[in-house]
């Protein structure tokens, strides 16, 4: 078995990206996982239409939470994303360009996002 | 600096179940970060009318998307248990001692929440509906 000691982190970083790792997602455990299971079973794939979404969105606390959502749940992806590149690709050429697409899209899907959200009506 | 490994070593690599656990967190995660991103679009189809946004949600009632859908199933639920034990061996490291068994109790969780929502969300398709 490993012995585990207190050490300074290597990079202030990581750590803070291991913590964020950890806490979204007991965040999305519970929002997340109730999302899918209200869209899927509970209202059903098939009932969603404008309509349907306009509904919800009426109550600004279903945009809250749809926001709050968004927000941890493409963090916690995009992070995971980064994480696999670091890993599996050696530093350089393709691992700067592929990060630099991620990001792109990271801020572009949730430019997206909190738009529709936020201007929906 | 690690030596670089061929794909086909990686899989003689025998690390067992914890192994596998640790390969099908990253495939999952993945697999819904990539629904994701479709998900944001297809939300963001609203800002251009219903007409727009209702036909854009017909390619999901589709026979190919409801089994895609249990595929997402399947990632969200498995990542989210997988996801917890890490937590919590990293909250208390003593535990990770008894890393092999939490890995079959989780695979266990997996598959006792997966199938009965998998056949449920498959209905329709049994049913020929779709």
């Amino acid at each position: 078995m490993a012995s585990y000691s207190a050490t300074q982190p290597a990079s202030r970083f990581e750590m803070y990206s291991w913590l964020f790792m950890r806490v979204s997602g007991v965040v999305l455990l519970v929002m997340a996982v109730f999302h899918l299971l209200l869209m899927h079973y509970g209202i059903g794939v098939a009932q969603l239409s404008y309509d349907a979404v306009a509904a919800r969105w009426a109550n600004p606390w279903w945009r809250l939470y749809d926001l709050f959502l968004l927000f941890f749940a493409l963090t916690h992806g995009a992070n995971g994303a980064r994480i696999l590149m670091d890993e599996y690709l050696r530093a350089g050429g393709w691992r700067l360009l592929l990060k630099i697409v991620l990001s792109l899209l990271y801020l572009l899907l949730v430019v997206m996002g909190v738009w529709v959200i936020v201007t929906f009506r | 600096m690690l030596e670089r490994t061929s794909f086909r070593e990686g899989l003689s690599y025998r690390g067992g179940s914890s192994m596998w656990a640790w390969v099908l967190h990253r495939v999952t995660g993945l697999g819904v970060l990539l629904f994701l991103g479709i998900h944001i679009l297809e939300t963001f189809a609203l800002s251009f009318g219903p007409d727009f946004y209702d036909r854009t949600m017909e390619l999901y009632n589709t026979a190919i998307f409801r089994v895609a859908e249990v595929g997402l199933l399947f990632a969200v639920i498995y990542h989210a248990v997988n996801g917890t034990r890490i937590t919590i061996q990293d909250l208390w490291p003593a535990l990770w001692r008894y890393e092999r068994a939490f890995v079959w109790v989780g695979f266990g969780i997996v598959i006792v929440v997966f199938v009965p929502l998998a056949l449920l969300g498959l209905l329709p398709v049994f049913r020929g509906e779709l």
